[in-house]
């Protein structure tokens, strides 16, 4: 079946097999590989992606209800070579380790901040519920939200751990 | 509290930029000309023979290009294992030993044409009685493999190399002491569970054969590439140089990455046959199924010990879960117990591990890999000793220590030399700390709101960074897999023209930030700016031979390899500038990009113009030999010895039974750190899953051996309301066994864990007449545990 969306600020379409996941689509055919698979049951959260302002695990949805949608990935968040504001908070705050939920993890962290521009340490956790992280315990995830939570409302992030404990 | 090591700066990631815009490379995300893609038929049964296979339906479904079974690949051997009593065919042959065993492989065209023929694909099966529960599997009631007469492949005991005579005597020794007046005896059976190490990444392989230079590329998310490649090499009799594996980005290995698998073989094998690409990626049941288990344990600790707080002796007799087939170290991982014994303690430790097979997954390393399951026998009895003698159990384990002056160079009670340690310094620095005291000061708080409220604290000692290489000699060789290099690590420097390096290691990270930290010690060894270096690893076409990430090893061995490999680059370096600066070799020192004489930072070279030197030999001063790079091999004397101590603070819900960690305190000692943010991350990340363990994971096998919780649904995981953020400390007291004087955290976060929750639930259920509750603590069980005190009270 034919299929056409927005794909980071891009118009997209496409023939798919109807039982075609979202996740598929994008890793497969639009080679957006920064979209992880995880589990395909939506559980992990490594394959969520923003549609239409709100994050959805792209395993949960079928391509074809994704016509006309308006799609942000990984790969679309950062504008003219500059990180997006969340992006830079996983990489200063040391975010991520194996980097495998990462991406999914960041675009979950970008729609909360988008509801909730200055969350607490409870809601930044409430989130970031449905996106599983093995390698980080979530301490240096909620740190790196914090600070780009901060950025985002203009202000001046707290500063890191180890530069209070140096 | 702060470090002391001239390394010890917070260096932001290098790896990180790509990985935060989706643009790093995972080995699911490699997609070759015209790749094929598997699925596997997997037996529905734990135990069964395996009367026929009929694949020919299969075969002529469309997109189909080949199905395999044992009989395609029985002449490629048993898939190499360390003292592989028991090892695994490829594919099943003739008989089924746990449940998901692989019995055909599918090749086609696509990975639904795949999935789809794999119903097409008919096995009949006679089903044989199930090993499933440890006492029966010791009792040899059913046995899991004819011909293998009992189910126990090996039993440990510590002290380590004491005879059964010793044994006994030692067993005597310790009824002497339970027949003295005034001792009191406390013994708890406790449950170790098994565990899905669950990497978020499902492993893959990609391999593709180049026929016309019959070579072999295999990609795979391993935390050891170099036994892939070479095991790849001996079994598809390939020479090693012909092979290139590659572990590009690795989501997370936790353990569950380092053995090899019949899958990590079998796709080069069908790249081979079909003279085309194929991959595979597991699915998240298979990756539950089929990737390694972690722990197993089901155990009883014993201690001996006066009313004042002075133990005499520990004991655990505990019987340790295999699995169905050897894999890699699956009966080495208890052994890493026996290594650890009684932790930090000085008393008299006999150890007993019947280790068994049974009709599920094998085990093998997950996190920590026998060193949290002996330290959770450990620290729990320890806890319940000092509450049944009623004393603080900081207290009981001050009297208990290993005195501080028995170091460098003490010896453990099971027989263990251990590097540097000094375990009162650090459980007093814990004590002393704000975080711990403001812990307090919450419990008291939240005891006069009438909550139930426990804080729990336990100590640990691991060792990790295993050396020197002579434990081959003890049977831990990857020799099967043509590595020889077991415990040693290694690293190749090189200083380009332009002044730039390059470092090549064989070690890998799975998040541990490898290229950031070698970066930071060649830049400091050799003064070139962090942004010129570039560090290359998952690549054996370039690697010095060696053996991957495991075992908290990389910074210990291949880190000190690569700072040897630096020192020996710097002091060639160093003959050159001081010929250059008509200076002495000794006054020689190097910052900023180039070297310079000491106090006269004016007279300088910069390292293009050594290396320009270095390149055009006969300007070598002294006739020495050109070129500026170095490799080393480094064997440490010794495993390093971390420890630390940990607290934490917990409510407990007597409606629900529900658990929630209110407050954490960590103090660790790793000796010196590289980068202290990375050691942090190591850390947290290994607390979540120690707390995992203790509330919520559980492998769930029912008494037919089918797994119960192959789905993530099934298998609930610490999510980020699930744990508090972690107040971490430190205490520096560096390693004497390498030179940068640095032991290992990757596990350290993991062993302290999951004792101390139980041991702070245990703390709040405790005015109810709870003693113990096994793991994981989810809330039926804790709930049961407040019913049952309350019905015998
Ligand atoms: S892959 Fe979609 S939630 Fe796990
Ligand atoms: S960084 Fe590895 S799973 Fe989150």
């Amino acid at each position: 079946m034919q299929v056409s969306m927005t794909v980071n600020g891009q118009a997209v379409s496409g023939d798919v097999d109807p039982r075609t996941l979202l996740v598929h689509y994008l890793r497969e055919d639009l080679r957006l590989t920064g979209t992880h698979v995880g589990c395909e049951t939506s559980y992990c959260g490594a394959c969520t992606v923003i549609v239409d302002g709100k994050a959805v695990k792209s395993c949960t949805m079928l391509t074809a209800q994704a016509e006309g949608a308006e799609i942000t990935t990984i790969e679309g968040l950062a504008e003219n070579g500059d990180l997006h504001p969340v992006q830079e908070g996983f990489w200063e705050r040391h975010g991520l380790q194996c980097g495998f939920c990462t991406p999914g993890m960041i675009l979950s962290a970008v729609t909360l901040l988008d509801e909730n521009a200055d969350p607490s340490e409870d809601e930044i956790r409430l989130g970031i519920e449905g996106n599983l992280c093995r390698c980080t315990g979530y301490h240096n995830i909620v740190k790196a939200i914090e600070y780009a939570g901060a950025k985002l409302r203009g202000e001046e992030p707290a500063p890191a751990e180890w530069e209070v404990n140096a | 509290m702060s470090t002391t090591s001239a390394l010890g700066g917070v260096v932001r990631r290098r790896e990180d930029p790509a990985l935060i815009q989706g643009k790093g490379l995972f080995v699911d995300d490699v997609n070759l000309h015209g790749m094929l893609h598997v699925a596997f038929v997997r037996s529905p049964f734990a135990h069964a023979k395996i009367t026929s296979v009929d694949t020919a339906a299969a075969q002529a479904m469309r997109g189909v290009r080949a199905v395999y079974t044992a009989d395609d690949v029985r002449h490629l051997g048993l898939l190499p294992a360390q003292a592989a009593a028991v090892g695994r065919p490829l594919l099943a042959d003739g008989e089924v030993n746990h449940m998901g065993e692989a019995v055909a492989m599918i090749v086609a065209e696509t990975r639904a044409q795949a999935q789809d023929a794999v119903d097409a694909v008919e096995a009949d099966y006679d089903r044989l009685p199930v090993v499933i529960d440890l006492k029966e599997a010791l009792a040899n009631t059913n046995l899991v493999h004819e011909g293998v007469e009992s189910n126990t492949l090996i039993t440990w005991t510590a002290p380590f190399g004491m005879e059964e005579d010793g044994l006994n005597e030692l067993r005597a020794k310790i009824d002497g002491y339970k027949a003295q007046d005034d001792v009191v005896v406390v013994s708890l059976e406790m449950v170790n569970q098994r565990l899905i190490p669950v990497a978020i990444e499902p492993r893959s392989v990609v391999a593709e054969w180049h026929a016309g230079y019959q070579q072999m590329t295999v990609h795979s998310s391993s935390q050891s590439i170099g036994a892939v490649a070479s095991s790849v090499a001996i079994m598809l009799g390939i020479p090693y140089n012909q092979v290139r594996g590659i572990a590009p980005e690795v989501g997370g290995g936790f353990g569950a990455k380092l053995a090899l698998y019949a899958d990590e073989l079998l796709i080069p094998w069908a790249a081979r046959e079909l003279d085309t690409p194929v991959k595979y990626t597991e699915t998240r049941r298979e990756a539950a199924s089929n990737t390694i288990q972690g722990r197993g344990w089901l155990g009883t600790a014993t201690i001996t010990g006066t009313r004042d707080g002075q133990v005499l002796s520990y004991e655990i007799d505990a019987i340790c879960d295999l699995g169905a087939y050897c894999q890699d170290l699956t009966v080495a991982i208890p052994f890493l117990g026996v290594f650890v014994g009684s932790g930090q303690y000085a008393f008299d430790t006999r150890m007993q591990l019947d280790c068994v097979v049974t009709n599920k997954q094998t085990t093998d390393a997950y996190r920590g890999a026998g060193r949290p399951e002996a330290i959770y026998y450990i620290e729990r009895i320890m806890d319940a000793y000092s509450r049944e003698i009623g004393m603080d159990p900081a207290e009981v384990k001050m009297k208990n220590f290993i005195p501080s002056e028995s170091f460098p160079g003490a010896t453990s009670p099971v027989g263990f030399a251990m590097d540097t340690g000094d375990y009162a310094m650090n459980l007093q620095a814990m004590l002393d700390s704000p975080e711990y005291g403001a812990m307090k000061l919450a419990r008291d708080e939240l005891r006069s709101d009438g909550k139930l409220v426990g804080l729990g604290m336990s100590t640990y000692v691991e060792a990790c960074g295993f050396g020197p290489s002579a434990l081959v000699d003890l049977g831990f060789s990857w020799s099967g897999y043509g590595q020889p290099s077991a415990f040693n690590g290694s690293g190749l420097v090189r200083v380009n023209p332009d002044g730039t390096a390059n470092v090549i290691i064989g070690t890998g990270p799975s998040g541990q930030g490898h290229q950031t930290t070698w970066a930071q010690i060649v830049s400091n060894e050799l003064g070139i700016e962090m942004d010129k270096i570039r560090v290359t690893h998952g690549d054996t076409k370039d690697a010095p031979v060696t053996i991957g990430t495991f075992g908290s090893r990389s910074a210990a061995v291949d880190g000190s390899a690569t700072f040897e490999a630096s020192r020996k680059v710097r002091e060639k370096a160093a003959r050159i500038a001081a010929d250059l600066l008509e200076a002495s070799e000794a006054d020689i020192q190097f910052a900023d990009g180039g070297a310079h004489v000491a106090g006269s930072p004016d007279k300088r070279v910069e390292w293009a113009a050594i290396a320009e030197v270095a390149y055009q030999p006969h300007r070598m001063p002294g006739g020495e030999e050109g070129g500026l790079e170095a490799h080393a091999i480094f064997s440490p004397g010794n495993a390093t010895w971390p420890f630390g101590s940990v607290a934490c603070l917990v409510t407990v819900d007597p409606d629900t039974g529900d658990v929630s960690i209110e407050d954490w305190v960590s103090m660790d000692d790793c000796g010196n750190v590289i980068n202290p943010m990375i050691v942090d991350g190591q850390i947290h990340g290994g607390i979540a899953q120690g707390v995992g363990q203790a509330l919520f994971e559980e492998a769930i096998y029912d008494d037919e051996g089918n797994l119960l919780t192959a789905g993530l649904i099934d298998y609930p995981m610490v999510t980020a309301v699930d744990v508090p953020s972690f107040n971490l400390s430190r205490t520096t007291t560096p390693t004497d066994v390498n030179p940068m004087g640095v032991k290992g955290i990757g596990e350290a976060g993991t062993i302290g864990a999951a004792q101390t929750l139980v041991n702070a639930v245990v703390d709040a259920l405790a005015p109810l007449g709870v003693k113990h509750v096994d793991m994981p603590m989810r809330p039926r069980r804790v709930w049961q545990a407040i019913q049952d005190a309350k019905a015998s009270a």
